[in-house]
């Protein structure tokens, strides 16, 4: 103790100079048992003495008082001003009171006295106006006559002086008859009335004069002084635009030549495209390895962090994303070029329709340019492949084309051909027959016309209800595809053109919802069909055909994408799940696994299902088996009704066979008419199976057990080889695939986990937290803060009260004793003075009686 | 006696006849006529036949008008010297007879009204013949039961002819009661062995009734009361066969064991195996009987194999039976089928608890893994996703199996040291090849077989996976969640411009397919 205080004094002393009494002896110190930097303390030093002593002088001031006042009922309130305010002087207090006083005296007392704002008059006009001195009239009027009635009001007023009445009237009566009292009222009453209507139009004058005069002082005084009231004036002074003014200004707006980007020229154009093209493959590149949850930012940050947000590995590519058609890339052509072709869409819709004629021919022109649609250059493409496929006579082919001409010169002609009798504005159709009334019975470019022209009426950006309508468009033409794949023979061509490729990039979401909706249809078909039966059929051209349109639509390299990945399941599960039953199947299963191969031509990843539905083909067509059965997989037979269904004997029909693509017709239930032609279907399914083959053999040439995979098909191969009754380039075919087979030497490396990262030791990087407040417990929520926070409050709070209360028990109880002391000594004090009166009186009285003895 | 046409007519002739021959015995020649209508045309007619006979003869039975004993033939009954009222109940013995023959044969009728009231009415001559005896008890408290009766009624149940599911159904309502399963297992068996020491070539439909009703037929699983009979007794007596569940679970192993021993169609086969497990094994006296139907039934091959496989693991697993090459022949049913049949949840929930054992040699263990990560390269999605963690639940349990996914400095190979067409595992050097294919199918185009095969890749954490809930996974689920994942914010698109619909021209589809 002797020794903290001194080094408590010394500490406190510099720091607290306005201390009235640093008295040593009264200051507590409170010792701290740590120094901690940096902390604020505000109680390390206490004066027990002073504020005891005001906690006293608080109790007597208003415990004591209550207590003593206890027993009364009623209760004296001081209400003087400032009686008890201490921080006013005896002067200031009376003059305030005083001033109260004053203002009291003049505040009307109540609303009822009347009399209390009753206006003096005098002559029946207001003091207060007198004192104003305003009153022209009064002071012009004739002073002779002030101060004394004129004898007529008196008479007629009180009735007196009979003789003047009499005189007075005597005058008249010799003019006319006398009048009659009441008469003579009235006309005094009339003339008093005129005389004050005169008197009152006089005031009346003199105040608008006044008023006059008041304002020219006004106008005077805005030219004397300075201070105007600028309320006023603000208004007034609006200044004249000056004519210079307003060519400066006109300068300053004028449109000035700026510094423009220069036109880019074909190389820096196609550069950028190629960079656009780049971004985007790196981001479907990103998407395929499914990286997209995995980045996460480092949590842990190292002391020698310099927090200026660096972190090594971030990745910044971004994501691809679409915003109202538009693909959201920074920096992008394309972009700017759609907008552009938008805005100008818009002003053409503008312009009517009488030039409706001439925006067609634009419009081809822009999607070549921005939008990319099947713009007459890529139509021409495809109709090319078309003419080449026109080779193999196909009747309804030239059905369609019989009103076209000649198909791929005229192609402009007969779209305008075809325009001509077509209604320019569409609405979108509210349900698919209403879609289906409008394209049926028009040709391939009609219909196109008419779905290309529903959504130029209908752009988004046209009217606010169009975007749901053109969602709703995609769903209807995915239904039209599919009838028209399902319709026989199959309209292709329609199906061919429309693949939706705009609609779908405007609408992205729900163009993936109505494409999975169909694709739900498909595989609740075949769920139910494997549910009663046990195995499905395969499904119907349309499903291929959705299949197909959704791995255009959608980038099918993503490690998982919300359309592809089920449509990927869908494929398998025709391919494990539809037995080969017919030539169709056969086609139709041919097809799935050409779309799983495109699926996943860029991911290159793996389909055990695609390898055996090939392996399956294979055996259906070697010629004979002898082993080899168990190796197949499901949907194929080892024995049994279709087991060589694919297997040509014919050897004329080998000889005649020519290696061609395979259409897709066929796949429809259309029977195929000779043996012959059949024979033809076989070998041209078992060349497409061969070339697929080959495909999956460059493509899984990689993967760690591509042996064991291939096994079963190279064995398959070699009896193929063995039998030799294919056609020449068939054998050459399968030749090449085992060569590449057996070039594919791989070394088996042995596998090793990865090395899983040590769990890090404790670094000496302190853990940094937020402290809201010190000696609080950190690390829970807020809620749970506060609520710890009150609770603690409370009991503070509590403990306070509850020592404030026994502190004033104790000090009642010390009054009381002290009122208790001062009674008893009070009364000691009286007894004591009876006594001794007492005591005087029975010693007067012995020393009387002694006397009366003595004597 | 003219008789109206119509079912109308012939009920109320018919109830004349009944009216006569039960007042008086001089009207007894009228079950001639009664006997007659059996035999009509109309479906009608014969059920009101049916009822007649039904109340005649229960009348009668329960009159005691019947002869009861040894019956003698009739001829030398009629034409011996006995009593008119011995007389009359013999020959009375006699119709009754020919009565519950002709109903017997009336089982076999296409109209399944008929066949359902002619069932009814003979389980009750059944039930008033076990009340009346028509044979002398040969000594006190004898156990009698109108065997010869039910037999009939049995044996036209099991017809080889036509398929009586439904009526067997009916049937099985009796089976509730103890007394008539006693009596129809026994029965059963001896009909099942009668028909196929008949015919060399049994018919499916014979077959298939049998089954329905021998897999109808379930024992109480305790000895608790035995008491439940159709044929009331007035004291029923312990030393009755019938009364004690031993007696019951012979005959039970009898008549299966009876049933079993032929050659049965494979349909049939599935079906039994499939039931095996939880209806049959339990109930037998000797369940270590069952193992030359197990075991030849494991040598079939294919999905019949797989399903003998749980009953000879209960053997193995409750009996004590010593199989050696269990092990050996679950490893020879690996094989690409096995992801695709409709049993292969049941198969891999079994192979699951075989090899759940951490007691297996290694050898084995990496045998199993290997082969079935072969089989996956085949395998669709569905079976990929419960195959994968199988495989890891393999190499968690078997630390000494790590190996396969884990060597390191291992030397490079030339090939797979693994020799897939080795049927012992034990020399199928699976310990020294790794799982390659798992590394395979980390490039599977199915984002969670990728995942699941991408496990190995790091160490294995210690805890097993359930496999239980993929076991009855299929693709339309696995289509379905797929599709209700979440979105994300945007839908990614294809940003190469569609040209046509088979894509550009070099894209494999347009080479290898054109539109027209």
């Amino acid at each position: 103790m002797g020794k903290a205080r001194p080094a408590g004094t010394r500490r406190q002393a510099p720091r607290a100079p306005a201390k009235i009494n640093p008295n040593p002896f009264e200051v507590k110190v409170n010792r701290q048992k740590f120094q901690i930097l940096g902390r604020k303390t505000r109680h390390d030093v206490g004066l027990p003495g002073v504020s005891r002593a005001r906690a006293i002088r608080k109790r007597t001031q208003t415990l004591l008082k209550e207590y003593k006042e206890r027993d009364k009922s009623n209760v004296f309130k001081d209400k003087r001003l400032g009686e008890y305010s201490s921080d006013m002087s005896p002067e200031e207090k009376m003059m305030k009171r005083f001033a109260l006083e004053q203002q009291r005296h003049h505040e009307k007392k109540s609303i009822y006295n009347l009399n209390e704002d009753e206006e003096l008059t005098h002559y029946g006009q207001s003091l207060a106006d007198i004192e104003k001195h305003n009153d022209i009239v009064d002071s012009d009027s004739d002073t002779e006559e002030r101060g004394a009635l004129s004898a007529e009001l008196t008479a007629a007023h009180f009735g007196g002086g009979g003789g003047i009445l009499q005189k007075k009237t005597a005058p008249q009566e010799e003019g006319d008859k006398p009048k009659s009292r009441k008469e003579l009222i009235e006309e005094l009453i009339a003339k008093s009335k005129q005389e004050k209507r005169e008197r009152q139009a006089q005031r009346e004058d003199a105040l608008e004069l006044t008023e006059k005069l008041d304002q020219d002082w006004k106008e005077i005084q805005t030219l004397l002084s300075h201070k105007t009231p600028k309320a006023e004036n603000r208004e007034k002074e609006k200044p004249k635009p000056d004519a210079y003014d307003m060519v400066v200004r006109e300068l300053g707006f004028e449109m000035k030549a700026k510094p423009s980007n220069r036109m880019k020229t074909e190389a820096e154009l196609a550069k950028e495209e190629q960079e656009r093209l780049r971004k985007l493959e790196a981001e479907r590149l990103r998407r395929m390895l499914g990286k997209d949850g995995e980045e996460k930012e480092p949590k842990h940050v190292s002391a020698d962090d310099l927090h200026d947000g660096f972190i090594l590995d971030r990745d910044d590519r971004r994501l691809l994303s679409y915003k109202d058609g538009k693909m959201n890339v920074e920096g992008d052509v394309g972009e700017e070029q759609s907008e552009e072709t938008g805005s100008q869409e818009n002003q053409e819709e503008e312009r009517g329709e009488d030039d409706e004629e001439e925006e067609d021919g634009e419009e081809s022109g822009e999607e070549e340019g921005g939008e990319e649609s099947a713009g007459p250059d890529s139509r021409s493409d495809l109709d090319s492949s078309a003419e080449s496929a026109e080779e193999g006579d196909e009747p309804e082919q030239e059905q369609h084309q019989a009103p076209c001409g000649s198909p791929t010169g005229d192609n402009q002609k007969t779209h305008r051909a075809g325009s001509q009798e077509l209604p320019y504005v569409f609405t979108v159709p509210e349900s698919y027959e209403e879609l289906r009334s409008l394209l049926s019975g028009r040709s391939v470019d009609e219909q196109l016309l008419v779905v290309e022209r529903i959504q130029k009426c209908n752009h988004p950006s046209l009217a606010v209800g169009n975007k749901a309508k053109l969602e709703k468009l995609f769903g209807f033409l995915l239904e039209y595809v599919g009838d028209r794949a399902t319709s026989d023979p199959p309209d292709l061509k329609v199906i061919d053109k429309l693949v939706l490729y705009n609609l779908c990039q405007m609408f992205p979401k729900s163009a993936s919802g109505s494409v999975k909706f169909v694709l739900r249809d498909a595989m609740h078909e075949m769920e139910e069909m494997i549910e009663t039966k046990g195995r499905a059929a395969f499904p119907g051209l349309d499903v291929l055909i959705y299949l197909k349109i959704a791995g255009l639509l959608f980038p099918t390299s993503d490690f998982w994408h919300p359309v592809v990945t089920p449509a990927l399941v869908c494929m398998s599960q025709i391919l494990t799940k539809c037995p080969v039953l017919s030539l169709h199947d056969v086609v139709k299963g041919l097809f799935v696994c050409c779309l799983f191969l495109d699926y996943v031509s860029l991911s290159r990843r793996f389909i055990p299902e695609l390898v055996n539905f090939l392996l399956g083909i294979l055996y259906i067509a070697a010629p004979n088996k002898q082993s080899r059965g168990s190796t197949l997989v499901h949907p194929f037979r080892a024995f049994g009704k279709n087991s060589e269904l694919l297997l040509v004997s014919d050897k004329d029909d080998v000889a005649t066979w020519q290696r061609g693509s395979l259409p897709l017709h066929w796949a429809s239930g259309r029977n195929i008419p000779t043996t012959a032609e059949a024979n033809h279907i076989r070998l041209s399914c078992l060349a497409v199976a061969l070339a697929l083959l080959k495909r999956c053999v460059v493509m899984y040439g990689t993967l760690p057990s591509f042996h064991a995979i291939v096994r079963p098909l190279q064995a398959l191969l070699a009896e193929h080889q063995a039998e030799r009754s294919h056609p020449p380039e068939l054998q050459e075919l399968s030749q090449s695939i085992l060569t590449d087979v057996e070039n594919q030497k791989q070394l088996y490396r042995p596998l090793i986990c990865e090395k899983s990262k040590p769990v890090p030791l404790k670094l000496f990087t302190p853990r940094l937290v937020k402290v809201l407040e010190f000696g609080r417990k950190q690390g829970s929520t807020k809620e749970e803060q506060e609520r710890k926070r009150l609770i603690h409050k409370h009991k503070r709070e509590f403990k306070g009260a509850v020592r404030e209360i026994r502190k004033d028990n104790q000090f009642l109880a010390r009054m009381q004793l002290s009122e208790i002391m001062e009674r008893d000594a009070e009364r000691k004090r009286k007894v004591k003075q009876l006594f001794n009166s007492l005591a005087t009186q029975e010693g007067e009285w012995k020393a009387l009686k002694r006397k009366k003895f003595k004597k | 006696m003219e008789r109206e046409p119509g079912a109308e007519g012939a009920r109320r002739a018919l109830g004349h006849l009944l009216q006569a021959v039960l007042a008086s015995r001089s009207e007894a020649n009228a079950v001639f006529d009664i006997l007659a209508v059996l035999q009509s045309e109309d479906p009608e007619e014969i059920q009101e036949a049916v009822h007649t006979c039904s109340r005649l003869f229960g009348a009668l039975l329960e009159r005691g008008e019947l002869f009861v004993g040894q019956l003698p033939p009739e001829d030398t009954v009629l034409a011996g010297s006995h009593g008119a009222m011995r007389k009359y109940k013999i020959w009375m013995r006699h119709r009754y007879h020919s009565c519950s023959s002709h109903l017997g044969e009336l089982l076999a009728h296409p109209t399944f009204k008929v066949k359902e009231l002619v069932l009814k009415t003979l389980m009750k001559f059944v039930q008033l013949e076990g009340v009346h005896p028509l044979e002398k008890p040969k000594w006190e408290g004898q156990y009698l039961f109108p065997r010869k009766l039910f037999r009939a009624v049995v044996g036209g149940l099991l017809s080889p002819e036509q398929d009586h599911s439904l009526l067997l159904n009916q049937f099985c309502e009796y089976l509730e009661f103890d007394d008539i399963r006693y009596h129809t297992m026994q029965a059963a068996s001896d009909a099942v062995a009668q028909v196929t020491s008949q015919h060399p070539k049994v018919s499916l439909a014979f077959w298939n009734n049998a089954f329905t009703l021998l897999s109808a037929v379930s024992l109480p699983h305790q000895e608790r009361d035995i008491s439940n009979f159709y044929v009331k007794h007035v004291e029923p007596s312990d030393m009755w066969k019938v009364t004690h569940l031993k007696e019951h679970r012979k005959t039970f192993q009898a008549m299966w064991l009876g049933f079993l021993k032929h050659k049965l169609p494979l349909s049939l086969y599935k079906k039994v195996l499939v039931t095996m497990h939880d209806t049959i094994l339990p109930h037998l006296a000797q369940p270590t009987l069952m193992i030359d139907f197990l075991t030849s039934a494991c040598d079939v091959g294919g999905a019949i194999s797989l399903l003998a496989l749980n009953g000879l693991f209960i053997l193995i697993h409750q009996h004590n039976l010593e199989y050696p090459d269990f092990y050996q022949k679950l490893y020879g049913l690996l094989d690409p089928s096995i992801f695709h049949v409709k049993y292969r949840a049941r198969f891999f929930h079994l192979a699951d608890l075989f090899l759940s054992s951490s007691h297996l040699p290694a050898y084995l263990v990496a045998a199993f893994a290997k082969r079935l990560s072969r089989l996956a390269l085949t395998a669709p999605p569905e079976a990929l996703l419960m195959v994968l963690p199988f495989i890891c639940n393999l190499l968690r349990r078997h630390p000494a199996c790590r190996v396969l996914v884990h060597r390191p400095r291992g030397p490079e190979l030339d090939a797979d040291p693994y020799d897939p067409e080795e049927e012992d595992p034990a020399k199928s050097r699976a310990l020294e090849s790794c799982l390659w294919e798992l590394q395979t199918l980390q490039q599977h185009y199915h984002p969670e077989v990728s995942r699941a095969a991408s496990v190995i890749n790091q160490p294995l954490s210690v805890p097993e996976v359930s496999v239980t809930p993929l076991l009855g996974l299929t693709a339309y689920e696995i289509f379905e969640r797929d599709l209700k994942k979440q979105l994300p914010e945007s839908v990614p698109l294809e940003f190469i411009p569609a040209q046509g619909l088979l894509g550009q021209r070099e894209g494999i589809c347009a080479q290898l397919f054109t539109l027209s």
